[in-house]
């Protein structure tokens, strides 16, 4: 355990100092100890991998989390747990990435709802059309106000929720991961209009992932990672691998520039790795997939791999790249725009979830609450879920082989307490994920979608998975494993593929994969096509 | 069929409608379903009654009426909102709470199962000064007074942003439940006046005497798409149609049966979206957290 | 008994529990304020139901619509749907049965007709739910408001059908059956006599068995449930989550429209306008005071038809309309006080941690 690098002791304004937060939700600690100190009239990145804790760190700032210990101060006032309306009224504005704004609204009433001009006790809307159009020339933040939101693009979208935040007096303007979803000109648009607000004296914190765009716009970084923040930078005196490192690194890796031990060959592994043809001795192979997204976008872009029998293809990658997408579409979860799928040499591509489950198909999917298990159903109805019919004659279900089938995996794959009846929410994290991994891999199997297969469980339990990964491995089953947790990836799979923006920005062979060019190829960094 | 008659006829069904659908566009528009508009006018109609009976004033029935609706709206509130009840079963509970409370008293107030004694109303028909009926003008005024409020007002514009997307207000700082009570229990107001109005048209209360009516408010409320105007203009269309049933009623071209079937076949059409989807409030129905 | 099952147990019974002390107590109001002693009147809605055998008669044949339609609903909500349809598919099944009657020839035996009619029922009540099933996965419309207009359509054209087509004269029912009769419980039981009590409650008590059977021990009522209670795990897990709503509907319109044999066959002989009297919203009530579960809905409808019959017990002292009150309150206690009790006790539970 290292603890993060000192505040530094300074004399310019800090416009937002956070120190030793904690935050926990149930089992997870979101934030142990961090902390963030931004100074006025600068632009800050926050930087940090899924679930590192960034955006917990900003939902507390905003006031819609209270942290559970800690202290904040905004322009030097102590502002330790207030709320929402303290904060807009202190001059905070979030941009949350899923954005606050109602479709059926226009952009003006967006923008000044719940402080709406009045004449004469109406809804004053010319005017308040009239002050969105002269904010949005005095920023370059270009729309019009009399549109519906349902109507927008992304971009202009993100406009909106920026110029609400101004509109209610925002000096701190906090981002969560805007350039997500933005287009590579649109971005360039973002830059310049927050690089005009910092000038005017605005403090801009932003969240991303991407390491270029952090070079790019910011002037100073916070780097975080499980819940504690590991390091601080200035911009102009660091470099993106330097950044890549604290992010994906172990912490020995950043405090103690120790890491060799896990840093093998670092450069250029991944140009000229092998990718297996869809040849017949593979066991899954995937054809140019395409896989459209909400707004037609192409979230999984001609995606083209095989896994051998025994072999893990590892797919790393920042979340949202097309990873989900991927799986669900060849899980039979999704629909598939084009391209062709085959498990065990048999074209499953048209094939629905329990087809595809019956050719050998098995899936540890990446949300256990959401799909994974039902969460009132007992551990033993969860360990045939899937599988009810194997587990029914004439139609009615076999209690004693479904009692008799959770007694075995209850003991295989130790799942705690050993309690058939209990019903899976009653269960801990780790062995709620034991249920869906004993489900999964209990049963006859060719190939296995691993989705997070780790996430939110304790340590205890990772090891065991990896365990149980590994020996499927050697009993000659092939492994999809997809994962945010790059060591994970790192430790187990044979290939390591990036994914990034719906395509494999690399495949490599593990022996040439390291954390540091991974890292790249995650944030964008580095691209180059893997075809 | 005289084109005055016709109209006259038609504007006094429709009215118990207007006052029933634009309560349930209120409060379908802040988020919560609404199926208890039938309760809601039963409630008033006896509310009104009690209060025109003892009072001797129509006006004081009003005010009792406006009352009823709005204890019973607050209690599908309250329901809804504080216990996160599920809001079909809530609707459904206030509508056999009417039908047996109203009963109960009518029962412990005039001693009678089928009906109260005549009170003062208002009068219902065409005069030489036109409609000597108040509510009815009132009635006619309602669906564009809440367009107004919804589409003009800072209120309105609240209601609107609670009902499609509740965490985008909350996240400016608005109170949803706040707003939703509000709107609910102006609603159970406006669907009482419906009741209020048949009440004091009749000089009486008749058990069950909205047999149905508050359905067909249901129902021009989604036919209108949740919008004030067009659900009036659902409710002027749907009591045309019944206006021009009953004036037929010698020669039978098509049977009453058919006619009665005309709204709620209609809001089938709309929600299965055969001819320009009804598209409902995006947060409808949903329970916080 | 093991920790599951009691749990699951406190969360079914609380809710219903807490809904008979706020009803027992807006009784005793109620009782009060027509000058009556609330302990002398629930001892006479007692004795007017359970203490006779008449009155128990009623209360059995009351109960065993509602066995039906509490069944019909609760296995809606299994699956994630809400019926409110249950009043039109009752009308509906007990129309068809009255049909298949009519055309039957009498000489054929009831062991033959009574089941045609059954199927008749089933098929009417069926159809008039799967539309809305269909309607919901085809067009995204929602159940809730198509059963309702379903409801009112339905009933308009049976009410079409039997004026202009099938009418006795003078009256609003067809004529009577002349096959598919079900017996009386006083053809068995003497102490019946004169109750409308009849061997439909036989039929009602399969029902509820096979509904638990399916819902609880058959792969499709395994299935039905996981859409019920997350239809993302249930898709994951092979499932139709379409193909399962629409069965649900059908098979929920076929429990309540076979129902409708209890009046056709068991009672009047005939179809009439508005036999349902409400009872498919009742249904609603039994279902949700019964807490989705097959033998919480035969209670539930002892209870409410227990309610129903004991106002006319004490109609004397109190007005009947009495109970019609209390069963509101029943229903909205019970709505809500389930997100309440399960919050409170599940709080209180913490995960099992080996």
């Amino acid at each position: 355990m290292t603890h993060p690098p000192p505040l530094t002791p300074d004399r310019a304004a800090y416009a937002i100092r956070m120190e030793g937060i904690d935050k926990t939700f149930g089992s997870i600690r979101a934030n142990r100890g961090a902390s963030l100190e931004v100074r006025a009239g600068e632009i800050h990145a926050l930087v940090g991998e899924n679930g590192a804790g960034k955006s917990t760190l900003m939902k507390i700032l905003g006031g819609l989390q209270p942290p559970d210990a800690g202290k904040m101060q905004v322009n030097g006032r102590d502002v330790t747990g207030w709320n929402t309306n303290d904060a807009i009224r202190a001059g905070i504005g979030v941009v949350h990435q899923h954005f606050m704004l109602v479709p059926t609204l226009t952009v003006a009433e967006n923008i000044v709802l719940g402080m709406e001009p009045v004449k004469n006790g109406r809804f004053d809307y010319g005017k308040a059309v009239d002050d969105v159009t002269k904010l949005s020339t005095d920023t370059g933040l270009n729309v019009s106000p009399e549109r519906k939101v349902a109507g927008l693009s992304v971009g202009e979208a993100q406009r909106v929720e920026i110029l609400k935040a101004l509109f209610r007096g925002a000096k701190i303007l906090v981002l969560d991961e805007p350039t997500a979803v933005l287009s590579p000109p649109e971005v360039r648009e973002l830059w310049t209009v927050l690089r005009g607000l910092r000038d005017a004296g605005g403090t801009i914190v932003l969240i991303t992932h991407r390491l270029d765009e952090v070079i790019d716009i910011s002037d100073t970084i916070t780097v975080m990672r499980a819940g504690q923040t590991v390091g601080r930078l200035t911009t102009s005196e660091t470099t993106p691998s330097e950044i890549a490192k604290a992010m994906v690194g172990r912490e020995v890796a950043l405090t103690s520039h120790d890491g060799a031990g896990i840093l093998t060959t670092p450069e250029h592994g991944g140009a000229n790795a092998p990718v297996a043809s869809a040849d017949d001795a593979s066991a899954i192979s995937v054809t140019e997939l395409v896989v459209l997204g909400s707004r037609k976008t192409r979230v999984v872009d001609c995606v083209t791999f095989s896994i051998r029998p025994g072999e893990i293809l590892g797919i790393a990658g920042v979340e949202g790249n097309g990873q989900t997408e991927l799986v669900e579409a060849i899980a039979g979860l999704r629909k598939i725009e084009s391209g062709n799928i085959r498990i065990n040499g048999k074209d499953v591509t048209f094939d629905n979830v329990g087809e595809r489950r019956d050719a050998g198909l098995s899936h540890i999917p990446e949300d256990r609450h959401r799909r994974g298990l039902i969460l009132d159903y007992s551990v033993s109805d969860n360990l045939v879920l899937g599988q009810q019919h194997d587990f029914a004659r004439n139609g009615l279900l076999d209690t004693d082989r479904i009692n008799a089938n959770a007694t075995n995996q209850i003991k295989a794959f130790d799942i705690r307490p050993p309690m058939p009846e209990l019903p899976a929410h009653g269960l801990s994290g780790g062995n709620q994920q034991k249920v869906v991994i004993a489900r999964e891999m209990g049963r006859d199997f060719t190939v296995l979608l691993a989705s997070q297969p780790t996430r939110g469980v304790d340590v205890g339990a990772i090891e065991f998975i990896h365990s149980r990964l590994r020996e499927a491995r050697a009993a000659g089953k092939a492994i999809l494993l997809v994962s945010a947790e790059l060591n994970e990836v790192l430790a187990l799979a044979d290939r390591i593929a990036v994914m990034y923006r719906g395509k494999f920005a690399t495949v490599v062979p593990a022996s040439e994969a390291s954390e540091e060019s991974l890292g790249e190829y995650m944030t964008g960094t580095r691209t180059e096509s893997a075809a | 069929m005289n084109p005055i008659s016709f109209l006259t006829q038609t504007l006094r069904i429709a009215i118990p409608y207007l006052f029933a659908a634009s309560g349930g566009v209120i409060a379908e528009r802040s988020g919560i379903i609404s199926l208890e508009l039938e309760g809601l006018m039963l409630t008033g109609a006896f509310s009104a009654t009690l209060g025109s009976h003892y009072s001797g004033s129509p006006w004081i029935g009003v005010l009792c009426g406006i009352a009823g609706g709005l204890v019973f709206g607050l209690i599908h509130a309250i329901a809804t909102i504080r216990y996160r009840a599920d809001q079909v079963v809530v609707g459904i509970a206030i509508n056999l709470l009417a039908i047996g409370v109203t009963r109960f008293f009518l029962k412990l107030a005039f001693a009678s199962s089928s009906n109260s004694p005549r009170v003062n109303g208002f009068g219902g028909n065409l005069s030489a000064h036109g409609f000597d009926n108040p509510l009815l003008w009132l009635g006619l005024l309602v669906a564009p007074v809440l367009a107004f409020f919804l589409y003009r007002t800072p209120f309105g514009l609240r209601v609107r942003a609670v009902g499609e997307h509740p965490d985008a207000a909350a996240s400016v700082g608005i109170s949803v439940n706040r707003v939703r009570y509000t709107a609910v229990a102006v609603s159970g107001m406006l669907a009482a006046l419906g009741g209020v109005f048949l009440a004091l048209d009749q000089h009486q209360f008749t058990d069950q005497m909205t047999a149905g009516r508050g359905f067909i408010a249901v129902a021009a409320v989604i036919f209108g798409r949740w919008d004030p105007l067009r659900a009036a203009l659902a409710c002027l269309f749907f009591a045309a149609a019944e206006t021009l049933q009953i004036q037929l009623q010698g020669n039978q071209v098509i049977p009453s049966q058919f006619i009665e079937m005309i709204p709620y076949a209609l809001t089938i059409i709309a929600l299965a979206g055969v001819v320009g989807r009804a598209v409902p409030p995006a947060a409808l129905g949903k329970t916080a957290e | 008994m093991n920790v599951r099952a009691r749990e699951q147990l406190e969360e079914a019974l609380y809710p219903p529990l807490v809904a008979l002390l706020v009803a027992l107590i807006a009784g005793d109001l109620l009782i009060m304020s027509y000058g009556q002693s609330p302990a002398m009147v629930y001892k006479l809605l007692l004795e007017g139901t359970w203490g006779n055998a008449y009155g128990f008669g009623q209360v059995l044949y009351k109960a065993t619509t509602l066995v039906f339609t509490g069944l019909a609903v609760s296995l809606g909500i299994r699956a994630g749907l809400f019926n409110v349809g249950a009043e039109s598919q009752l009308a509906a099944g007990g129309f068809v049965a009255a049909l298949v009657g009519l055309g039957l020839s009498p000489s054929v035996p009831g062991i033959l007709a009574v089941p045609l009619c059954m199927i008749g029922a089933a098929t009417g009540g069926g159809l008039v739910g799967a539309l809305p099933g269909w309607l919901k996965v085809r067009f995204g419309a929602h159940e809730v408001i198509v059963t309702i207009m379903l409801n009112f359509i339905v009933l308009a054209l049976l009410n079409w059908i039997v004026a202009a087509h099938l009418h006795v004269p003078e009256t609003l029912h067809t004529p009577e059956i002349r096959a598919g009769v079900m017996p009386r419980l006083e053809s068995v039981i003497s102490g019946f006599h004169g109750s409308a009590a009849n061997f439909t409650i036989l039929i009602a008590l399969l029902a509820a068995a096979a509904t638990w059977l399916f819902l609880f021990r058959s792969r499709r009522g395994f299935e039905l449930r996981a859409v019920g209670h997350q239809p993302d795990a249930a898709e994951y897990g092979g499932v139709s989550v379409g193909g399962v709503w629409i069965r649900a509907m059908t098979i929920s319109g076929a429990i309540a429209g076979l129902g409708g044999i209890n009046y056709v066959l068991g009672y009047k002989h005939y179809y009439e306008e508005g036999f349902a009297g409400g009872s498919g919203f009742l249904g609603i009530a039994v279902a949700l005071v019964g807490r989705n579960h097959p033998v919480g809905v035969v209670l539930a409808a002892l209870f409410f038809a227990t309610l129903s019959q004991g106002g006319l017990a004490i109609h004397a002292f109190v007005p009947k309309q009495m109970v019609e009150v209390l069963q509101g309150i029943v229903i909205l206690a019970v709505a809500m006080s389930v997100p309440e009790v399960r919050a409170v006790l599940r709080k209180g539970r913490k995960p099992v941690t080996a």
